[in-house]
């Protein structure tokens, strides 16, 4: 497994390719159950991280996905900035001072991200979260000592095809509560883009 | 869409620039944020008072900064939170040394947003206090879930809370008595319209003609109950009687608040105010003052909430207390 400043930048790439792809659909998604905004928001921030990480040079993983995290915070807004933004600050947190990302560190910094959104956001488990894709993927990650991009990708697409069945708890579709069901959950499936776009830059990388 | 823009990417900036020109003895903004602030910010020996929340509820939340109200506010997306770096300019803007006091609307990412921001305001020794404004009835509030909604009642925070900092209190003091606002004020709203965020370029959701939706918040987002349109009174009936229900108001004075929200005529809200108050007295509620219009608006649409503060004396002279703030002048 190779994971360096060129398959971070990769990663970031693939995933904002796949959200202003999806911009329309992510915010049909948030209309049904929330406020319609996640399409709009998720495409300005990525945009922006993208204008940012390609117009500089970074000599380490972690200075990388700090930019990633502060322009987040500072351009998504919303929920969706405070959570993505949190993440990435945790896993560049977790990277500090390595030279060399290997499987266990990523997945380490993959699970400091995790519980950077279950604190920030006060969200558990099946609660209609983006946490419901997050938690399966470190569980799967943390079960095993090598990376598989397939694998990882289809964990990743059940976690978020499983969160229409859940009825909301968290956020502002909680408000819906039954209402909530047989939707799925968009901050979810912008969770799904990164991760499907993590496997690529990855496998694209090794 | 049909809306008075240039670029649905830049009506936040836009709209934040025709405010400061249009009161530029009241208000300026802080350069390069999304922030206006008192033009005499920060105000020495004085507790400082921010909100904000998304931009599309105005006058909300620019129009209450002046003496006796807000120090600044915060303008995020349309319907989406600032970030907390512009949260935390605000803060630095206006802190005068006394502390900082948020009004924070119950939305998610508005409380995750500003929390951010007065963590990183107390990283530099800013004292920050807040208050979390959820008057709105229409959804349960319970420990298993996100609680109810923060609307028009946060209007009445921004005046008393502000009325108590204006007034030399500590910020302890304007904590408290926010805190007394928010147990004691609640909201219920419905629309006949939805409304379209411009970078949307489409409705929220739709409602056929002779449907309203009851219960929903001030993002467009649904309600709680779509059903056939009815009467004034029966609307009245229905928003105040979800109001009563949740706090004993009997033998107490109010203050009512009829709120429009962007596009519904003064004459209907007038029309509806009337059966209020009607509703009040004949349940021996004593209404110490009334306001109708609009204060925490959704773009354009059609509809309106109602909110009742049981009062107490401490409360009544902070509302009474004078503001210029360009929105609540008395």
């Amino acid at each position: 497994m190779n994971f360096q400043v060129n398959e971070v930048r990769q990663w970031i790439e693939l995933t904002n390719e796949k959200i202003q792809r999806n911009k329309e659909y992510l915010t049909e998604l948030d209309q049904a159950i929330g406020d319609g905004d996640h399409g709009i928001n998720m495409a300005r921030g990525f945009q922006e991280v993208v204008n940012k990480t390609s117009s500089s040079e970074y000599t380490s993983v972690s200075d990388i996905l700090k930019d990633v995290a502060m322009t987040l915070m500072s351009k998504v807004g919303g929920a969706s900035g405070p959570l993505y933004g949190t993440a990435f600050l945790k896993m560049s947190m977790a990277l500090k001072d390595k030279d060399v990302v290997d499987y266990n560190s990523l997945v380490l910094a993959i699970d400091q991200a995790l519980q950077g959104i279950i604190q920030r956001g006060k969200a558990n488990e099946r609660e209609k979260t983006l946490v419901d894709v997050w938690a399966p993927v470190v569980k799967f990650l943390q079960d095993r000592t090598t990376f598989h991009a397939d694998k990882l990708i289809q964990v990743a697409e059940k976690a978020m095809d499983d969160t229409k069945d859940l009825m909301a708890i968290k956020g502002r579709a909680a408000y819906l509560k039954e209402r909530s069901i047989g939707h799925l959950d968009p901050g979810s499936v912008s969770s799904y883009y990164l991760f499907q776009s993590l496997g690529e830059a990855i496998k694209g990388g090794s | 869409m049909k809306k008075i823009i240039n670029d649905p990417n830049q009506v936040v900036q836009d709209m934040l620039a025709g405010i400061v020109s249009a009161h530029p003895d009241d208000v300026k903004q802080v350069p390069n944020t999304t922030v206006i602030a008192r033009k005499d910010a920060p105000v020495a020996n004085k507790v400082a008072l921010v909100s904000g929340g998304g931009s599309g509820h105005e006058p909300a939340h620019a129009g209450y900064i002046g003496k006796g109200m807000l120090d600044a506010a915060v303008a995020g997306e349309v319907f989406t939170s600032p970030t907390p770096d512009q949260v935390h300019e605000a803060i630095k803007a206006v802190d005068s040394g006394n502390g900082v006091f948020l009004v924070i609307k119950n939305y998610t990412g508005d409380v995750m947003n500003f929390e951010m921001a007065a963590e990183m305001a107390a990283a530099e020794g800013i004292q920050v206090e807040q208050v979390v404004v959820n008057d709105d009835v229409a959804v349960e509030d319970s420990s298993f879930t996100t609680g109810r909604r923060g609307i028009a009642g946060t209007v009445f925070v921004h005046k008393i809370a502000g009325a108590k900092a204006e007034a030399g209190g500590s910020l302890e003091e304007v904590k408290g008595v926010a805190e007394k606002v928010v147990a004691n004020v609640r909201s219920m709203g419905m629309a006949l319209t939805p409304c379209t965020v411009p970078a949307a370029g489409k409705p929220s959701f739709t409602l056929e003609d002779n449907e309203m939706e009851v219960g929903m918040g001030i993002h467009g987002e649904p309600g709680i109950e779509r059903k056939v349109i009815s009467s004034a009174d029966a609307i009245a009936e229905e928003l105040t009687g979800k109001v009563l229900e949740d706090i004993d108001y009997s033998n107490s004075e109010v203050a009512v608040m009829v709120n429009g929200l962007g596009s519904t005529p003064e004459m209907e809200l007038y029309i509806l105010n009337n059966k209020v108050q009607q509703i009040l007295s004949d349940k021996g509620i004593n209404v110490y003052k009334t306001f109708v219009g609009e204060y925490m608006t959704s773009l354009e649409m059609a509809g309106c909430s109602v909110t009742l503060l049981k009062l107490d004396d401490e409360l009544k002279e902070l509302l009474d207390a004078p503001s210029s703030a360009p929105a609540f002048r008395k």
